[in-house]
């Protein structure tokens, strides 16, 4: 397999910390083995920089298997990279060319305050779900499973929008930094469902004022969300969104 | 060494957790606020544990060490959740679920506690769907259902590859509209350091902020440990990166049993490694097994070869060969020892030498390509997106990882550890799965647990125990704060002056942990491993590199914390594993096997559960719970 070890140049964004000042720095990479996914090729170069003294770059992982949402950053400009429905850990190093020179950096919004180097603080979104991303049910004894049924269609277009990891590269895509896609995911899916029904109205306004009050962009309907989310959601559960709105706001629901 | 006494509830079986639950004493609901409760973890236990707290009305803090609850490791599970609704009509029943956990746990789990789970099993398909989690579907609008894991009933409700994540989800979502009522606090990037006793009695935490590196103390009234189990000591696994047993382990330090540490699930179905740089290992849904062939070359001097250069002649189906009855779906235990032994032989494939091939070649030919997309599509997908080879044209290649571990901090009847105050839930107990754990049980239990047990037996232990306010100013608190910090000083002047870095000795460990204590285990190469891991600790104590800080985001550091306590659970790992001569379930000991090779139970001696008390000079002692079956036969599992 020696003969296929690629050589990568990376220009990777550095910040110490949250207030201070953050820059690019150079680092060339050698027997890149092309089955390496990108963050097993950072891991190789942070055991080198820890070798050399010097701190090893930071970013966030945790399952590397694309389900967590942790991991996430810009990869030559696109959000986890220009591979489609894929997160950066799973993105392996062959879909880079030998000598290629890659640009490196944390997700940029001001509702992501950078951590350090890669790592972002992206709580805004759980306060997005705290202000109503839920179906208002206490644990306790329930109608049968069976009681409601839920044709394949709806239940499978619910799940489409479900599916989404909440890494956040929707907004590093987005040119206005909006959480559409994110919100407008969640209100979707409970708007679908018989369950989340009752309080739709009340649940799309909460959500919409709270994605407005963390400081995330207008959505002006570019598209570069779904062209970046690694679980390929679509833009129509932004439109969804929008209707379930304007409903609530005019139905008072 | 004491007997342990699980205090299960009198009775006959299918009543036991009725009348447990008439006895409890209750908290007046004004009461409620005034006591806090630490719930430590997010994932399926501790969210929903959490949730359903906070909404009885209890002050909660919840912990976890990822940036949002949502990203906790249960989000991974992929096959699906067991329940015993019986929708498909195929005679399952409470009793049926019940006692294939208890035999697919090789009879070392306790019958009262396994009967709960399989009692509580519906509801919880009832609350995820009323919290809108997306299962699958029947075109008629009902919930689907499929076989799994050998299971000869469908009893496994499922969200696409995804299950876990949907559960996980619903929990999270329900955690958070306590958030929004107020009744939950959220302490993310928290890493639990130490559990604070006083009197004898689980009293508070301390948590590092892994953001400022702020060592914080926190008190309660009752503290729910929720936080995993120790698959990462073998540094190779299908569990999260940052998964650890840190928490379990800092406990287990201050006087809480461990128990079973020996009984690991090592799942036969992962894409294998493909080099050294690899630190975490993709799974893939076992049910691969029910359409594709094991084989590896008959003769090593194939293994170089395509595979389909490979006549089949010169081809061993060895599942096959071994096994008829069974073939290529004999349960995970069984399937990851015979990858391990063909590999031993030199026989294994790939660039590792440590891969088995599953070929779906013959599927293909009879079913059709359609039908086999049809049935794998995503799986397939994502094995050609991490290999880069096509697994309709070449077989898979697979190997077993680590991927659930049945032991962990010993509990009672209602969860709670031999630590008055502290509760142990889903995979961080070692309650319900005895020596292997069935497929699709682990997402059951953890939310069996936090939804539908441990509320109950919390408010049981609050409203008996006379509890007193304690501030975290009180001594234990200061006594517990200086040594999380001595231990972090530590490690980072160590660090300053030290030439291996965490990973390099992390991944030293793993390998011994492989391959003396993984699937098959010699009393000769359990004693070595134990030497092995004493050395390793050493070098770490005394050589380990460790970058940075500890005053801001230091992963390293982090992990350096938890590798510490891996290679002190890896030595009680090895002498549990020494201690049980006998074979069974998930712990195979060579020198305890049937003349087929099968695994050979010696239930006179071992039918008890070994719960261990820390010793820092590595004289563990052990407290026995003997397990006692009223209600089932203990039988021999042949798979032939």
């Amino acid at each position: 397999m020696a003969d296929d070890m690629m050589t990568i140049h990376l220009k990777v964004w550095r910040q110490a910390g949250p207030d201070k000042q953050g820059r690019f720095e150079n680092y060339t990479v050698e027997k890149v083995n092309p089955h390496m996914s990108f963050l097993e090729m950072l891991d190789v170069v942070n055991e080198t920089l820890i070798h050399d003294g010097e701190e090893p770059i930071e970013f966030d992982s945790d399952c590397r298997e694309g389900i967590c949402g942790t991991c996430g950053f810009v990869i030559n400009g696109q959000a986890h990279g220009e591979e489609r429905g894929t997160t950066v850990c799973q993105l392996h190093m062959r879909s880079f060319s030998d000598g290629e020179t890659i640009v490196v950096e944390p997700w940029r919004a001001r509702a992501f305050p950078v951590i350090k180097d890669l790592v972002v603080d992206r709580d805004s979104f759980d306060r997005i779900i705290a202000a109503g991303g839920y179906v208002s049910v206490g644990t306790g004894p329930k109608p049968d499973a069976n009681s409601v049924k839920i044709g394949k269609d709806v239940s499978d277009k619910a799940f489409d929008a479900a599916a989404c990891i909440g890494c956040g590269a929707c907004v590093a895509a987005c040119p206005n930094a909006s959480a559409a896609l994110f919100t407008g995911a969640k209100v979707s899916q409970l708007a679908m469902l018989p369950q989340g029904k009752p309080e739709r109205g009340r649940r799309a306004r909460r959500m919409v004022h709270q994605m407005q009050e963390e400081g995330f962009g207008n959505c002006s309907n570019i598209g570069e969300c779904e062209a970046a989310c690694p679980k390929e959601i679509s833009i129509q559960n932004i439109a969804k969104m929008k209707r379930e709105y304007l409903r609530a706001i005019f139905t008072d629901s | 060494m004491t007997k342990l006494d699980a205090r299960s509830p009198d009775g006959p079986l299918h009543k036991k957790w009725d009348n447990r639950l008439e006895e409890m004493k209750l908290v007046a609901p004004n009461n409620k606020k005034k006591h806090e409760i630490i719930v430590v973890g997010t994932g399926l236990a501790g969210g929903s544990a959490a949730a359903t707290l906070g909404e009885l009305g209890y002050s909660v803090k919840s912990f976890c060490i990822q940036d949002s609850p949502r990203r906790a490791h249960s989000i991974a599970a992929q096959g699906g959740i067991n329940a015993t609704k019986n929708y498909p009509n195929d005679g399952d029943s409470i009793w049926r679920l019940f006692y294939d956990t208890i035999k697919g746990g090789d009879f070392r789990s306790r019958e009262s506690n396994t009967y709960r789970l399989a009692q509580v099993s519906n509801n919880i398909i009832d609350q995820a769907v009323a919290q809108g989690v997306p299962f699958a579907r029947e075109y008629g609008g009902e919930l689907a259902n499929r076989s799994f894991g050998g299971a000869q009933v469908s009893r496994t409700f499922y969200a696409r590859g995804q299950t876990g994540q949907q559960l996980l989800l619903g929990a999270y979502q329900a955690l958070l509209r306590q958030v929004d009522r107020g009744k939950v606090e959220i302490f993310a990037r928290r890493e639990m350091l130490d559990l604070v006793k006083i009197d004898g009695v689980a009293r508070g935490i301390i948590t590092r902020n892994l953001v400022t590196g702020e060592i914080e103390r926190h008190a309660a009234d009752a503290v729910v440990l929720c936080t995993g189990g120790y698959g990462r000591t073998y540094f190779l696994s299908t569990n999260a990166f940052n998964s650890n047993a840190t928490a379990a382990w800092r406990c287990h330090k201050r006087g809480a049993y461990f128990a079973n540490p020996c009984y690991v699930q090592i799942h036969p179905t992962c894409i294998p490694q493909s080099g050294d740089y690899q630190s975490k290992l993709t799974l893939m849904s076992e049910s691969l097994r029910n359409d594709g062939r094991v084989w590896v070359p008959k003769d090593k001097k194939d293994i170089g070869k395509p595979p389909q250069d490979i006549p089949e002649s010169d081809r061993d189906y060895y599942l096959e060969r071994k096994y008829p009855a069974f073939g290529n779906l004999v349960p995970r235990d069984v399937a990851s020892r015979n990858a391990k032994y063909v590999c031993d032989e030199g026989r294994g494939v790939g660039a590792t030498g440590r891969a088995v091939y599953l070929d779906f070649r013959d599927a293909i030919k009879e079913q059709g390509r359609d039908v086999i997309e049809d049935k794998y599509g995503n799986l397939f997908h994502m094995y050609h997106k991490i290999t880069d080879e096509d697994p309709y044209e070449v077989p898979m290649r697979i190997y077993p990882a680590v991927h659930y571990t049945m032991g962990g901090l010993w509990v009672d009847y209602e969860l709670m550890s031999n630590i008055p105050g502290l509760f142990v839930a889903g995979e961080a107990n070692f309650s319900d799965h005895g020596a292997n754990r069935l497929g699709a049980s682990a997402l059951m239990q953890g939310l069996a647990d936090g939804y539908f047990i441990v509320p109950f037996t919390v408010g049981n232990f609050i409203a008996n125990y006379d509890i007193k306010k304690v501030s975290t100013d009180h001594k234990a608190f200061d006594a517990a704060e200086t040594e999380v910090r001595d231990q972090i000083d530590k490690m980072l002047s160590v660090g300053k002056e030290g030439s291996r870095t965490v990973i390099e000795i992390y991944r030293d460990l793993g390998k011994v942990m492989y391959d003396k204590v993984g699937m098959s285990r010699t009393e000769e190469g359990l004693k070595e491993a134990r030497e092995e891991i004493v050395a390793l600790r050493e070098e770490f104590w005394n050589g380990v590199k460790i970058p940075g800080s500890s005053d801001n985001y230091n992963k390293m550091l982090e992990l350096a914390g938890r590798v510490a306590d891996f290679l002190e659970l890896a030595e009680l790992m090895a002498i549990d594993a020494l201690e049980r001569e006998e074979s069974c379930g998930g712990h195979f000991r060579e020198e305890y096997q049937s003349d087929e090779g099968e695994a050979l139970r010696v239930d006179d001696e071992f039918s008890y559960v070994a719960a261990w008390e820390y010793d820092e000079d590595g004289d563990y002692e052990v407290h026995k719970e003997e397990l006692e079956f009223e209600n089932v036969e203990l039988s021999t599992r042949s798979y032939k």
